[in-house]
Parts: C-alpha cells; structure tokens; sequence
C-alpha cells in the first residue's frame, strides 16, 4: 500500500535535515505503528506524505500503490486514498461541520470521476457514524473544531475518516491529550475501519492506544529514522522501558 | 434567517459556492454586452442636458426646476478627496448622462411589449422578468418565495413585475420617472428630505441628472406581500448610470427590498452614482439588501466602475427599523456608505456588509449611524476581504447625540488578508455627547490562514475552494443576515471574486 525508500526531508526555509532516510512499508491491510520521542520526525513524516508546504524531500521516494506521491498536489493525494488524522487539528470558524465534510466528500467524489451524494444521502450517512462516535447533531452544525474540546476534535478527525473511507489512514497522536473513555471511542472508530483493503499507520507515544488498536508491526523512530522494526511486544518494550533501552542499543 | 440555520439548507448553499467555483472559469460572468441600438443624449453636462433628462422622462416643472438648483449647485462644489481610493481624475464632459434603447422610446405596456433583445439580457443575467419566476439559480423552498423586479438598463426602467398584485395591497412599486408622473405628491414630499440636493458632490450630480431608479411606496400597516428588487445593468459605452431610489414605508409597514447591479467588461471605466433615500415613519422596518457585482475592471486595473453611492435611511418614527445588508464585490472604486439617521425614540439601524476587493479594486466603504432619539441602538458588523493588490478600507461613523439618552452601538469589525500584496484599513470615527450613550467596537485583522488551507486541502479540496469555504465561513454573519435568494448568489459571488487570489 505505501512504501517509503531512504526519505531524506529537510526545511525548505532553514538548513536544517529532520527525515535521514526513512525506510518504511505499509502492507495492504495492516495496522503499522510507530513510536519515538518528541522530535522525532513522526509528524513532519506524516506532513511530507500529504503534501503540506514547507518541506524539502532531498533524497528518495514514497508511493501509494505504486504511484509516486511525493510530485502531487495535497488534494491529490487525498482524491488517491490518503488520509492524515491531524494531531493539532485546526479551527475553521463559520464554517459548519457538515458543510466541511459534504464539500470534502464531494470534492473527492467528483475527483475520481464519481457522481455526487445528494443532501439527503450525505445526511443519513453522516448521521449514522456520527452516533457511533458519540457525535451530536449540535457538534455536526458547529464550525469545524471551533470550541471543540481535544477529545471532540479527536472524534471529529475519526468521522471525517469514516466518511471519506480512505485507502491509508495516517494517525498523528490521535490519542494524545485524551480520557481513557475518550480513547475507547476513538479506538472503536479506526478498528470498524480495519478492513482488508484498508491500511493504517499510528503514530503514538503509548503502549495504552496500541491496547485497543491491535497493530501488526511496530516501528521505533529516532533522530529521523526508523531505528527498530518488531511486533505489538516492541511497544510493551517503550511502555515498561521507555526510549533510552532501545536507542542504546542501536546507537 | 431561521432557515439558514437548517443544516440542509446551509448544505444546499455552500454546495452552490463550490459549484460556481468550478463552473465559471475564473472570469466576470456578467461581462457581456447587449447589441442594441441606443439613442444618446449629446456628450457632457450643462443646463440643456439636465432639460433634456426632464423633458425626455416627460416631468412636471417643478421636478425640473428642482433638477436645475441642483445642477447649480453642483458647479460650485468640489469632488471629496478624503478616501482612501486613487482613480485618474474624471471628465465630467467626456460621459454621456442618457442612453436610451431606442426600443424604449415608447414605453412599452406591458412586459410583452419589451424588445426581446433586452428581456434576452436579463434572462441571460439570471433575473426574471416573469411573474413567477425567481431570481436565478433558486429553487423554490416551499411556501412562494416570489420576488418583483424592477429592471433599469442604462438610463431607463425597462419594466416592473407585479404591479397589479402589489397594487392590490397598496403598494406602489414603479420606476421613479413613472412615480415622478402618477404620484407627485409623494415624491414633491419625500424626494431629498433624506439625502438633500446638497448633501455631497455626488448626491448633488444624481439630483441634476438623475435618470430612472425604483420607487416603492408601502401604506400604513402593510406587510409588502413579496420582495422587491431592483436589477441595474450599465450597458452602453461612456455612459454614467445615475439612478435613484426612494422608499417610502408608512406607520407599521414592512418590505424587504433587494438590489443587484451588474455591467460589462470594457476597457474604459464608467461612472456611476446613485442616490437612495429610505423613509421610515413609526413601527416601520425596511430591510435592503445589495448585491454590487460591476465589472471590476481587469488584472491591471484597467476599466470597471467607479462607484460613488449615497444612500441614507431616515428613521423618522419612533421604534422604526432599518437594516443595511450590502455584499460588494464589484466595481474599480468603491465609495459608500449606507447610514441611517436614528431620529425616532428606540429605533434602531442595522448594517452589515462584506467588501471584497482583489487585484487592483480599491473600496472606502462602511456606515454612518446618527443617533439622535432615546433608546436608539445601532448595530455595524463588517467583513472586509483584500486579495491581489486591493485596498479595502471600513470608514464608519458613530453619532450620539446630546438626546440620545440610552443609545447603544455595537461595531464589529474585520478584516481578511490573502495574500501580502494588498492592504486592509479600518478608520472609525466615535462622537459620543451623552454620558448615557455606550459606544462599543471590535476590530480584527487575520490573514487566511494557510494551516487551515492545507486542512482542507488535506480532506481533498483544491486551494479555490478552500479559499472560498475559509472566507465563506468568514463572512457568514453578513450572509445570514441576507435573504435567503441574495445568500445563495452572494455566497457563489464571493467565490468567484477571489479566484486567482491564491496561488
Ligand atoms: N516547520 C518547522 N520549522 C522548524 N522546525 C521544524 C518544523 N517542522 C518540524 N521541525 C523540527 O523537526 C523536528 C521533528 O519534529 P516533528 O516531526 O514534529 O517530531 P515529532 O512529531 O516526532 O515530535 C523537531 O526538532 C522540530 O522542531
Ligand atoms: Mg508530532
């Protein structure tokens, strides 16, 4: 699904190298995670895979099935299955939720050549993983994240997922600054989506979200690379260990 | 405004934008020019050309008379340079002041009597000059949601949609030149007892030239039982348009009038300048929504309108209310200010607006609200948008009065940056002579930001409409505030006039 060969990104503005060749393959419907300490790179990785301004790829390649990503524009990208679930998402003040999310879908739709979902359809539909996601019909006319508390954002981040049913699903933190309850939701929401065809990469910080989103390989970033490469055990690892063990041991 | 708060219905709107984004190609769309035969009055202005106007709209004397002090007037007066627009000086002697389809030298009777050349126009324009038709691109949400049209082209009214009906409520809709002829005594009254023949230099030209416009007169107690609109298109070449409105709402009435002004796309700018006076007597509401889409002239500024508007209401009657919807996003040079004199105890002024200008548009735009009576409260909520090389400016005006015990103003104001080409101004003036009176402004600068962009973007929107739905939801204040016909156009009008803004 998406296969990432010796990433090199730098700052477009400053002189400054934060991706040193990462190595990285998501296979078609699996849940990849990946872990390291803040600075890492995990977020500017999941930036420079969607497209977002400000980045310099230097060296290698990152392709969705098979296609070369890196030249496309953001809603290219997006159009071709990619989905970023922001860690900090942002506040879009007047514009309703719903509004937001019919003109993405649609957008998308008419992008792949598709015929457009009419009012009536999008409502039912949203409506439906709405509630599975515990979102009410006040939070769907809401501007979008605006006044929203983290947790909220975190489930509104989930249901634009579940609507735009993307082939990779990229998760920045989804589970930081969240209640356990909070977590639980969010959790459900991504595994309903696990699906054969459907792959997953989260970026986390703890073992306690990998407890609920089972992954198939777990990834260790440090410095800009991915250090170490294992099972779910290698998150029990960090959670009782933390980083230092492990970057001992492959420094 | 209820209905824009169902989710369905909000949907149905933006879907519109998003629509409008794409489907026109990043041109003016009103662009285009009627090949019809005009009959001009000779260049420039002096006192036979005032009597001509007069004679071919076939006045009394007295109108004359009245068109004549005003010409006068205006020889000696000087054109106002305090705004913020920069425009090459204007020959006044260089403009035509009438331009007739020589269709219209005889009125027709009827709507059926018109040139099919002109009704072609405003079908093509989206207004509909039959009677139960809407305006362009709506659907009917249930219940009638008609609307009467007042088509004025160039210098003339070309016709005026559901007269019988309205008359049958007593209410007089017509164009100014026909009011002028089967109403005398009501335009002889209201006629410049709100904006004077002598209020500015372009109020002063309008009153000496003035050609056609729209006349709306509601009686005591009477809902006016649909909207009413007014659709100004300039199209001859070299040709001022100087229309004038007057509106006249009795104790107790209530009427919701629209306006939508559109021209082509030439070289050369043109000029215009209208006057709109409103009367509010007790208990009376007026609600007036614009809609401003001249041709804004080109990338480098070359052609568009110069805009220079004076439009006042005059809330005589205590608890009156008038509000001032306008969505600008027309027009080379914009100068307007709707206010409203806030003479009768408790009456309030509204005035919202959304001002957009890109490329090389400049706008000096915002409101004056004179509050003379007791209680009275004002409320100013302004959107300003720069984009290109665009100058906007919000210039607005708070008046207490030593009466006005209670008043209460409430301005919020903000602006938005696209791009680090263009400028944005906010110049309030605050004169407060009661110590009761409470004076409130909020101002914001923000510019789009581009973290919101790639949010969208992101979830697969391109830039425009990412753009469209960021200033969208900047403006939706101002959008609520319209009806629901005016929201939808305003909204999809928005979108195009910031295309090629970004990138
Ligand atoms: N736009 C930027 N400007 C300056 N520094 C940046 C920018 N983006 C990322 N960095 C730096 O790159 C490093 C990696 O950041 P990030 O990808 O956010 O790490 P993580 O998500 O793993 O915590 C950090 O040192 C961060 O400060
Ligand atoms: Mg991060």
């Amino acid at each position: 699904m998406l296969e990432i060969k010796n990433l090199h990104v730098g700052l477009e503005e400053e002189d400054k190298q934060i991706l040193k060749g990462v190595n990285l393959t998501v296979e078609t419907g699996k849940v990849h995670a990946i872990m390291g300490p803040n600075g890492s790179g995990k977020s500017t990785l999941s930036y420079v895979l969607s497209g977002k301004d400000g980045y310099e790829v230097t060296d290698g390649s990152a392709e969705l099935e098979g296609v070369d990503i890196l030249d496309m524009e953001p809603e290219e990208r997006a159009a071709a299955g990619l989905f970023l679930a922001f860690q900090y998402p942002v506040e879009i003040p007047g514009v309703g939720n719903m509004t937001f999310l019919r003109t993405a879908v649609n957008a998308q739709r008419k992008a792949r050549g598709e015929e457009e979902l009419s009012a009536a359809e999008f409502l039912k539909v949203v409506r439906e993983k709405a509630k599975s996601l515990k979102i009410d019909a006040d939070m769907l006319k809401r501007p979008v994240n605006v006044g929203f508390s983290g947790g909220e954002k975190k489930r509104n981040e989930i249901l634009q997922m579940a609507m735009l049913e993307p082939k990779m699903c990229i998760l920045d933190e989804t589970d930081s600054g969240l209640d356990v309850d909070a977590m639980k939701l969010v959790a459900e929401g991504v595994n309903a989506l696990r699906d054969a065809g459907r792959s997953f990469l989260v970026i986390t910080h703890y073992q306690r979200l990998l407890d609920h989103i089972k992954p198939d390989v777990v990834h260790i970033m440090a410095d800009g690379k991915i250090v170490k490469t294992g099972g779910p055990e290698l998150a029990l690892e960090v959670e009782n260990n933390g980083y230092a063990d492990i970057l001992a041991e492959v420094a | 405004m209820a209905a824009l708060d169902d989710v369905q219905v909000k949907e149905g709107v933006d879907q519109e934008t998003v629509d409008a984004v794409q489907s026109v190609g990043g041109k003016y769309k009103y662009g285009f020019e009627t090949d019809i035969e005009i009959e001009y009055a000779p260049k420039g202005l002096n006192e036979d050309i005032v009597r001509l106007i007069s004679e071919k709209n076939k006045e009394p004397e007295w109108m004359l008379e009245w068109r004549l002090a005003a010409y006068r007037r205006w020889l000696q007066m000087e054109e106002p340079d305090w705004a913020m627009v920069d425009y090459p000086e204007i020959d006044f002697q260089d403009q035509y002041y009438y331009a007739r389809p020589k269709s219209m030298a005889e009125k027709p009777k009827s709507l059926d009597d018109v040139d099919p050349k002109l009704l072609e126009t405003y079908a093509k324009l989206g207004i509909p000059l039959k009677e139960q038709a809407l305006l362009a691109g709506v659907e009917a949400p249930e219940g009638d949601r008609r609307v009467a049209v007042d088509a004025v082209f160039d210098s003339v009214s070309v016709g005026t949609t559901f007269k019988d009906e309205l008359a049958k409520a007593g209410v007089i809709f017509c164009s100014i030149s026909e009011a002028i002829q089967d109403h005398p005594e009501l335009v002889k009254k209201y006629l410049g007892s709100v904006v004077p023949q002598s209020d500015n230099y372009y109020a002063t030209l309008n009153s000496a030239v003035f050609s056609d416009g729209s006349f709306v007169y509601i009686p005591e107690g009477t809902k006016c039982p649909m909207e009413l609109s007014t659709y100004f298109r300039i199209n001859a070449e070299n040709t001022g348009q100087f229309e004038r409105t007057l509106i006249i709402a009795e104790k107790g009435a209530y009427v919701s009038y629209l306006e939508g002004c559109t021209a082509p796309q030439r070289d050369i700018a043109q000029l215009h300048a209208a006057v709109v006076e409103l009367v509010l007597l007790e208990d009376a509401e007026i609600k007036y929504s614009t809609v401003q889409n001249w041709f804004p002239g080109d990338e480098e500024g070359k052609g568009g309108i110069y805009n220079f508007v004076t439009k006042r209401a005059d809330c005589r009657g205590d608890r009156s209310k008038v509000m001032w919807t306008q969505v600008e996003t027309g027009s080379a040079v914009t100068w307007k200010y709707p206010s409203c004199i806030l003479r009768g105890d408790d009456s309030q002024g509204e005035f919202y607006s959304i001002a957009i200008a890109n490329n090389m548009q400049q706008a000096d735009t915002g409101t004056k609200m004179i509050h003379l009576g007791k209680n009275t409260k004002s409320r100013i909520v302004s959107k300003g948008i720069s984009a290109g090389k665009a100058q906007n400016t919000y210039r607005g005006l708070v008046s207490m009065h030593p009466k006005a015990q209670n008043a209460r103003n409430y301005t919020q104001c903000d602006s938005l940056l696209i791009g680090d080409k263009c400028g944005a101004h906010t110049v309030p003036y605050i004169e407060v002579k009661n110590n009761s009176a409470r004076v409130e402004h909020e101002a914001t600068t923000s510019k789009v930001d581009d973290e919101q962009l790639f949010y969208c973007r992101q979830r697969g929107m391109d830039e425009e409409e990412a753009v469209a739905l960021v200033v969208n939801g900047f403006c939706k204040d101002v959008l609520q505030a319209l009806p629901m016909e005016f929201a939808m156009e305003a909204q999809a009008l928005v979108a195009i006039s910031l295309e090629g803004s970004v990138g």
